[in-house]
């Protein structure tokens, strides 16, 4: 054990993967020489050649195709983007190919590759620096799209989605790279996909979440509990394919639901839960399904950011708003 | 002089060597040394803004920015040729030709310092707001170009990228467009070597990046960016050439990013001091700075004097941008569409209430 940020339990399992199949090639801008703009990378290159760890031209859309062709020819390609915002080049790539080839080729050939994205906002950045795009990727077929809450949980579903026979958007909630720190086994372990994990058992209400929301939740619950209301709260760890029935079972003993994320709220991850839970837990609902997401707006520059981002005050209220129903 | 400098032949058009002294004596005759001066001043300006800008954001000021530190030259160059009938498509580190197109110094702080206004720039017609995805400006610029000729407009458009942008493929995409549109487009790739930490040298197997306009059919030519003279003399061309309906021309203007990417980066992560000393030597105000001393036109006591008058001016628009009002709630939700639809309405509504909760239970 030792204690990690998410930067450093990220950089603990890409070492891990990298040792253990040189077939494993680590790729992005800035990801070789400087490690990363996060650092995330930082070491690896030193460690395991500049064949397999690298800098590529600065060209989103060939980091991932070539990496298609690469996975397809037996490489094991984890790819960096600088950026989630800086994606969108490469957004062709995706949903044309990434995510279908193993459909088109009947599963003749598959992408097993994670492209790895910083994301989310709160860190008074530039534009394009904040966003929180990941029911754009959660809405294309054949994508898994996964988002850790901590760093435990990053080293063991990015290695989880390292061994994942198809391809994983891995998204990394750049607002807490190094605002946590926790304790985190050297050895590899991994953590299922698909499967959401309930962080704190309740009656009253469940909030599912997830990346940095977490802990956000986790403070607008201490308040709840100040009230005497008891939360449940479920980290969702992979947005797509859901794990329809950790949310189900929960609010069939709740009666109450409400999603917390950061990205827009129309056509969200709140829209398909809300969804979910009126299709399977009808009967048992109290009051009406709810979120609390960010606005249908571009995320402010700086100056406007405290507007946007919502804290433990706004969360509070909206879970109030629900148990008063 | 697209002939003479066939960069296949990796040739690069200077008019005056590192140490201020002119190697092509017929080009210095395009400006007078008054307008050298005036130059040198402007370009002294635009650094002390750029080097208070940086401290601005060190106090905590600012957020992060990308300084601008030895590649003033081209910015001044090409922003003092581009007229108010010509459109201005800037990256986001040419910061003299903002300012020579109107933009006013305030606004680009408020840009700098996280206010969404600053990005408007009443005062500078045709000039699109700055970008931070790299080389997707490059199509809008080509789409401007094509807009110009249709519309029989005398105006040309001046786009910006850096190096690392030529290996996107909106670089290509937009020099293809423009080229066979036949449209008044000059395209400025500032090549500072790096693209954060990347060397220009993994971004393309090209002997340089002028080269690649051969294969859109278009005049490319490369340029020692430092050189004042010499981006102005090349800039002059191009819009010349421009001007008569050829198509567009591609300009490498190689130079040395003296700092860092932005504020948030670390250059002796993957460069060492020796290589910046070496460019430091290099710069383009110590070149214009030795040519004007031995025209007698400078001693040290002038920058003195000059910084002191530019630092109080400097001082004055960062007092505009820190005036400000605080940064109402209603701004985010503005500008997204020509009226505000009902869900926006709504969000505001339901943050404004939850503002007025909080009062209550505070």
């Amino acid at each position: 054990m030792s204690v990690m940020t998410m930067v450093q339990s990220i950089n603990n399992a890409l070492d891990i993967a990298l040792a253990e199949s040189q077939d494993l090639v680590v790729y992005g801008e800035d990801v070789g020489v400087e490690g990363g703009v996060f650092r995330v990378t930082q070491g690896l290159q030193k460690k395991y050649g500049e064949e397999r760890v690298f800098d590529t031209p600065l060209a989103e859309s060939a980091i991932v195709g070539a990496g298609v062709g690469m996975a397809a020819a037996g490489l094991k390609p984890i790819v960096e983007i600088q950026f989630s915002g800086f994606v969108y080049p490469a957004f062709n790539q995706i949903v044309s190919h990434v995510s279908r080839l193993r459909n088109r080729s009947r599963g003749k050939y598959t992408v097993p590759m994670v492209i790895r994205m910083p994301y989310g906002g709160n860190i008074r950045a530039l534009e394009h620096h904040s966003e929180s795009m990941e029911a754009l990727f959660s809405h294309i077929p054949g994508m898994t799209v996964v988002i850790p809450s901590t760093p435990y949980d990053a080293k063991g579903l990015l290695l989880s989605a390292i061994e994942y026979g198809d391809p994983v958007i891995f998204m990394e909630p750049k607002r807490i790279y190094r605002a946590i720190k926790q304790e985190v086994p050297e050895e590899k372990y991994t953590i299922p996909l698909r499967k959401a994990k309930v962080i704190q058992t309740g009656d009253h209400l469940t909030v599912v979440t997830y990346g940095a929301l977490v802990r956000e939740v986790l403070r607008a619950a201490m308040k709840a509990k100040e009230k005497g209301y008891s939360i449940e709260i479920i980290d969702l760890r992979t947005i797509s394919p859901l794990d329809r029935d950790t949310v189900v079972d929960s609010v069939k003993k709740t009666g109450r639901f409400l999603l917390v994320n950061e990205g827009p709220s129309s056509f969200g991850v709140g829209a398909e839960l809300m969804a979910v839970v009126i299709e399977d837990a009808f009967l048992h609902l109290e009051a009406p399904p709810s979120r609390l997401s960010g606005y249908d707006t571009v995320p402010p520059l700086p100056k406007g950011e405290h507007h946007y981002f919502h804290g433990p005050e706004r969360i509070f209220y909206e879970m109030e708003k629900v148990l008063k129903f | 002089m697209f002939d003479q400098y066939n960069p296949l032949e990796d040739k690069m058009f200077q008019v005056m060597d590192q140490e201020g002294q002119i190697v092509q004596p017929q080009e210095v005759l395009a400006l007078s040394d008054d307008e050298i001066f005036e130059a040198y001043k402007f370009m002294l300006y635009a650094r002390t803004a750029d080097l208070m800008s940086v401290s601005y954001q060190r106090q905590g000021r600012l957020f992060t920015l990308p300084p601008n530190l030895g590649q003033e030259a081209i910015a001044a160059a090409a922003g003092k040729q581009i007229g108010v009938q010509d459109w201005l498509v800037p990256a986001f580190r040419e910061m003299g030709a903002w300012l020579l197109k109107g933009a006013r110094l305030s606004d680009i702080f408020m840009y700098w310092g996280g206010y969404e206004e600053g990005s408007r720039f009443s005062e500078a017609p045709r000039f699109l707001p700055s970008t931070v995805p790299i080389a997707s400006q490059l199509q809008h610029g080509a789409g401007i170009a094509y807009a110009m000729k249709l519309k029989k407009d005398p105006g040309i458009v001046f786009a910006f990228v850096g190096d690392g942008g030529t290996s996107q493929g909106d670089f290509h995409e937009a020099l293809n467009f423009a080229a066979v549109w036949k449209a008044p487009l000059i395209t400025i790739v500032q090549n500072n070597q790096f693209a954060i930490s990347v060397p220009v040298a993994k971004q393309t197997a090209s002997k340089n990046l002028a080269v690649k306009a051969l294969a859109y059919g278009i005049p490319g030519i490369k340029v020692d960016g430092n050189d004042y003279l010499a981006v102005y003399s090349v800039v002059s061309k191009a819009k010349q050439y421009v001007a008569q309906g050829l198509g567009p021309v591609l300009i490498e203007a190689l130079t040395y990013r003296r700092g860092a990417h932005t504020t948030s980066d670390d250059p002796s992560l993957y460069r060492s001091d020796d290589e910046e000393k070496l460019w430091e030597l290099k710069d383009p105000l110590r070149r214009l700075r030795l040519y004007l001393s031995g025209k007698g036109l400078w001693q040290e006591s002038l920058d003195h004097e000059l910084e002191e008058e530019y630092r109080k001016t400097i001082e004055q628009e960062f007092a505009i941008y820190e005036s400000q009002a605080p940064y109402p709630l209603e701004n985010v939700f503005q500008y997204h569409y020509q009226d505000m639809p009902e869900n926006l309405k709504r969000q505001l509504k339901e943050q404004q209430r939850f503002i007025k909760w909080q009062e209550v239970n505070q």
